[in-house]
């Protein structure tokens, strides 16, 4: 190999592979290791060694709030399709950025959050300032199971589900499936939205694609690194409506880094995907397999 | 193409299908036992395969935690021993391949129930016992511990149906589509099993 072909790799792998800094914490979960490293001044939780597969969640110590990571302000996108949510359920806990910012800017709203490991949510509360309180409740079992049983239950509705359980290196299977986003649907008030965070460079996309388009219909789809599906259980809110929503925010997102104009340009209905992909269900499910890109 | 060469191959598959001679008997020989490590083969297969098809069936019940996949785990590894040690026990007294393959018809009808009232099975369960642990665990026992009780008295060749069923036959197939045709291929051996006769052994 030539000295440049070296130091090139050499250089890729500095950038893969940034130092994750000094671990602070590690605890043994059912499902892995629950790791918590600090660099200068950022403090992250990650899932595997020396963060190799990415951070979960980070936050920076001197400014809390400040969102680390683009792909939870863009998941905020939900707002604008849904200023006003009285009953928010977010699917996967990480570090709590969401929820927590969420409650600080809807004090009114009622967040129910679902996380299937107990150790994350000990993490999250020790670690990256997540509390729960009166109105912010926390349920430790699969995603899946919570909805059938609120299905079943009958007595909650929501305005905001946000699906955030998506690792780049393990999708749970049954949360992608035609069935599970029929329930989530049935779970919604009448113009609820569902905000799913997922990959846009994956090998997935055409698959998750038409698999959300089977239930929602045309849904806002928002690309940078990160995917950001908007999809609502009734009719879509135009852009003029989204631009509209967006200016109530427009001093409110200050304290985690950005603003409402930064994410209206992202906003798109197009559909970039083939339409002939196949449908993920319950019958046919390998999320895993086809994003290893067989 | 010379006629020489083939002479020997040639006189030995006319002995072979001549009842009289001993070729045939070791034709006969050489079949039993290949479909006796296919039918063995084929068991192992079965097993492995619904089991992964188990934890899918069960995710959109009681979620795919770990809860779920130790409850299937569980209920596998237990019909597995009682089904090897009734399997011991039987092979005892007049072991014959057809015996083996009515195990192998009988492990395949014995998990229709999967395909034919799974779901509606798997939403009364879950809504009685809501506890993902047994939930799952009574899910698993209703479903699975009968055929797999039944398979494990024959068994081996569990690896291949593990890593077929998990890294391509989910790919390729609906969760049902690859049931039936599990079910399709137990029938099959057991079948081909049946018209190897051993009554014309030695």
């Amino acid at each position: 190999m030539s000295r440049a072909a070296l130091a090139t790799l050499a250089l890729l792998h500095a950038v893969a592979a940034p130092a994750a800094g000094t671990l602070i914490h590690s605890e043994h979960s059912q499902y892995r290791e629950v790791l918590v490293y600090e660099d200068a001044g950022t403090r992250c939780l990650c899932f595997t060694h020396e963060c190799a597969i990415g951070r979960q969640s980070c936050i920076e110590l001197a400014y809390p709030d400040h969102m680390v990571f683009e792909y939870t302000r863009l998941m905020l996108g939900a707002l604008f399709l849904v200023p006003d949510p009285h009953q928010i359920l977010v699917i996967g806990l990480g570090g709590g950025t969401l929820p927590r910012a969420l409650q600080q800017l809807l004090p009114d709203a009622h967040i129910d959050v679902v996380e299937i490991d107990p150790a994350v949510v000990r993490v999250a509360t020790q670690y990256f300032g997540f509390k729960s309180s009166l109105k912010l409740s926390v349920s430790t079992e699969d995603g899946r199971a919570y909805v059938r049983r609120l299905l079943r239950e009958g007595t909650r509705q929501y305005d905001l589900i946000m699906l955030d359980a998506y690792e780049r290196e393990y999708i749970p299977e049954h949360l992608l499936t035609r069935e599970f986003l029929r329930q989530v649907a049935a779970l919604l008030r009448p113009g609820g939205v569902v905000a799913a965070n997922t990959w846009s460079s994956s090998r997935l996309y055409p698959n998750e694609s038409v698999t959300y388009h089977a239930v929602f219909g045309d849904f806002y789809n928002l690309k940078s690194g990160n995917r950001i599906i908007l999809a609502t259980s009734g009719a879509l809110p135009s852009l003029d409506q989204i631009r509209r929503n967006s200016e109530r925010f427009s001093e409110a997102f200050t304290p985690y880094g950005f603003t409402p104009q930064l994410l209206l340009p992202l906003f798109s209905t197009q559909m970039d995907w083939d339409p002939a992909a196949r449908v993920l269900t319950d019958q046919y499910s390998p999320a895993n397999l086809l994003n290893a890109g067989h | 193409m010379g006629g020489k060469k083939f002479d020997a191959p040639y006189a030995f598959a006319l002995a072979a299908v001549n009842p009289r001679s001993g070729a045939f008997r070791y034709t006969l020989l050489i079949m039993y036992t290949l479909v006796l490590y296919l039918l063995a083969g084929w068991s192992g297969f079965f097993v492995m395969g619904i089991e992964l098809l188990g934890g899918r069936l069960l995710a959109p019940y009681f979620g795919s935690s770990i809860y779920v996949w130790g409850a299937i785990i569980t209920v596998f590894m237990l019909a597995l021993s009682l089904g090897y040690l009734a399997g011991g026990r039987y092979s005892m007294h007049r072991p014959s391949l057809r015996r083996l393959a009515l195990i192998v018809l009988l492990a395949a009808v014995t998990a229709l129930p999967v395909l034919l009232t799974g779901d509606a099975l798997l939403d009364k369960l879950a809504a009685r016992v809501p506890d993902p642990r047994f939930g799952s665990l009574s899910a698993a026992l209703a479903l699975f511990f009968v055929p797999t009780l039944i398979s494990g008295i024959s068994t081996f060749g569990s690896a291949a149906g593990t890593l077929l069923t998990s890294f391509y036959f989910v790919l390729w197939f609906e969760l049902n589509q690859i049931l039936w045709g599990m079910l399709a291929v137990s029938g099959l051996v057991a079948l081909s099993a049946c018209l190897v006769r051993p009554r014309a052994l030695p």
